[in-house]
């Protein structure tokens, strides 16, 4: 495994009593945009810690390239940190923050100035070098932050919940930025978020976290597409899930399954099924138009609701309302469904 | 109109009340200039019968004052200086540190400022002259720690409750230390509060009298050297010559501290 950045072995760290990270199995490759996803207490910041060498784990080893780093103090690791509250050095300027990290590696004055130059450069910021973090917006902060760490060339960048304090706009246009940020230096970033939206942007790869284990790993489409857990579909997106006697009846097995509400199509008791859809019968209970689609709760026949989204291509709101207690079918199609456990 | 003359006799009421304290904290230190050049010798009459400089020649001829100045001087510096390092790791442990009992440890730093000096005189005294070790400069300077170190220590650990301390970490992860982290960060941080800390703490320790009539031996400090010649009235004049150059040598620390430290609260207004 030599092209592995990163890598957890059953990766322990408990506070007290509390397992905050529980016996972690992970590997992250080189190159790669791994995010970490949770919720709040869920493992993942921990996690980043224990790579930074803030934290150490209670039992269990990390490597880094295949360097074991678990006891190494966070300053003799090769890894730098986009902190949440950016943590930028009040008393200095933008250009003596970002060179810092040169600085204390008496990197030369001359080297020093043209990294900084090509750094400010690609995080769009020329000409702050002399300003003070204090005349700064929240994404210049941001910027300054992530400029900080990269001028190191870190072989892998950790980035802890770094946009949750920018606008939604902004955190948006920064996503696509730091995406193509990484393209460009190639350097391993390892993203944790608790926002599912952000996670399945940019990644490559995301690993979905709750409380202290990891869930799923897998690409945004896997982790979107098909849940391993019902937590993960809980987590990532909306899903219905549906399990015992009703399961039984659509499909004919009780495992639980899940669906997105998206993939369910919702028709009449004209509508010609194939083969390849499972169908369910019953009354929307209730319609919420959105604009650009509408979300129908629907009771099932046999029990249980279902959540419908429907994109309003051909339908106005006066169409999609008189929905409401109608009687309907439900399809969709076999592959759609995702089986989960617990 | 009305309104108007209503807020004339407000700042009228003001300015006499802003006067009134001026001229109540500052008349009796001009009493004790004036002094310091009266050709009386032994009493404080009004008026002057005279005007002289001869007490500035005098008080320069006085070996026994410039002693106590030195030793006050040198007892002040060496006590700040360690309270500035006690204080300052004090304050760092406590701060960074979440240890069982830390709150009593932080209430038992703060408690020999509030102690009437009597009891820490006479503590001190008991429990230096139980160990056995004599009574000297050095003791004085212990003496003195005691409560310069609070102050350093509240100065400090305030600003360390302001400082963000992610910035230490951020620092680590950019390679640096914890000697470069402190030198580079943490310093110019408290550096400030240093300041205002250390020389407070060398204010306290150069009037102070009560501790030190305890923890002194043979020595004598300014303030006990000042107390000692009030008792005997000849030559009054020189202990308001001492008086007045010890005005005239504060003023100036205490006005540079005023400035350094409006300028440092603009920065501080300024970042959050």
């Amino acid at each position: 495994m030599t092209n592995s950045a990163i890598r957890f072995d059953k990766v322990s760290r408990y506070f007290g009593d509390v397992k905050a990270v529980d016996a972690v199995d992970l590997e992250i490759n080189d190159g790669e945009f791994f995010s970490m996803l949770g919720p709040s207490g869920s493992g993942k910041t921990t996690c980043l810690r224990m790579i930074a060498g803030f934290d150490r784990p209670t039992s269990g080893s990390i490597h880094l390239y295949g360097q074991e780093v678990s006891d190494l103090p966070p300053y003799d690791r090769d890894v730098n940190t986009v902190f949440q509250d950016y943590a930028l050095f009040p008393h200095m300027t933008v250009g003596d923050n970002i060179a810092y990290g040169l600085m204390i590696k008496r990197v030369p004055k001359t080297e020093r100035a043209k990294r900084l130059d090509e750094i400010l450069d690609l995080v769009q910021l020329a000409g702050f070098a002399a300003r003070k973090p204090s005349q700064l917006s929240g994404g210049q902060r941001q910027r300054v932050a992530l400029a900080r760490a990269l001028i190191n060339h870190p072989k892998v960048l950790l980035l802890d919940e770094p946009l949750g304090a920018l606008d939604l706009k902004l955190r948006q246009q920064m996503q696509v930025e730091l995406k193509s940020i990484q393209k460009r230096v190639g350097i391993t970033f390892i993203f944790v978020t608790h926002d599912q939206e952000e996670a399945l942007t940019m990644s490559d790869r995301i690993a979905v976290f709750n409380q202290g284990k990891i869930e799923q790993i897998g690409s945004p489409s896997d982790v979107y597409e098909r849940p391993a857990s019902s937590f993960v579909a809980g987590f990532v997106g909306t899903s219905n899930l549906v399990s015992g006697e009703v399961a039984k009846r659509i499909t004919g097995s009780d495992q639980k399954f899940s669906i997105r509400p998206e993939k369910i199509h919702l028709g009449s008791a004209s509508d010609v099924l194939t083969e390849t859809m499972y169908k369910a019968n019953g009354t929307v209970r209730d319609v919420i138009y959105l604009g650009l689609y509408t979300r129908y709760l629907v009771s099932l026949d046999d029990g249980g609701d279902l959540v419908v989204i429907e994109q309003n291509l051909k339908t106005t709101s006066m169409d999609v309302l008189k929905a409401r207690d109608q009687k309907v079918v439900l399809f969709w199609e076999k592959d759609h469904i995702s089986r989960v456990g617990g | 109109m009305r309104s108007k003359s209503y807020g004339d006799k407000a700042s009228l009421g003001l300015k006499i009340g802003a006067i009134g304290t001026l001229l109540f904290l500052h008349v009796p230190l001009w009493v004790i200039f004036l002094y310091s050049f009266t050709t009386d010798e032994s009493t404080y009459s009004f008026p002057l019968p005279g005007l002289t400089t001869k007490w500035f020649g005098v008080a320069l001829q006085r070996t026994d004052l410039w002693d106590a100045l030195k030793l006050s001087l040198q007892v002040a510096s060496l006590a700040t200086v360690a309270a500035l390092i006690l204080g300052t790791l004090a304050a760092a442990a406590v701060y960074r540190s979440n240890f069982f009992g830390r709150d009593a440890v932080s209430f038992l730093l703060v408690l020999p400022i509030a102690l009437p000096g009597i009891v820490t005189g006479i503590a001190l005294r008991s429990a230096i002259g139980s160990l056995e070790i004599p009574f000297s400069f050095w003791t004085i300077i212990i003496g003195h720690a005691t409560f310069c170190v609070v102050v350093v220590y509240n100065n400090v650990l305030a600003r360390f409750r302001r400082m963000q301390s992610s910035q230490i970490e951020a620092s680590m992860d950019l390679g640096a230390n914890s000697f470069q982290t402190f030198r580079y960060i943490v310093l110019p941080n408290i550096a400030t509060a240093l300041l205002a800390g250390g020389m407070l703490a060398f204010a306290l320790s150069f009037d102070e009298v009560i501790v030190t009539t305890f923890t002194a031996g043979q020595q004598s400090t300014l303030p006990i050297w000042i107390f000692s010649q009030l008792v005997r009235p000849r030559d009054r004049p020189v202990t308001n010559v001492v008086a007045t150059i010890v005005i005239l040598i504060t003023f100036l620390p205490i006005f540079f501290a005023q400035k350094i430290s409006a300028e440092s609260s603009d920065t501080e207004g300024e970042t959050k």
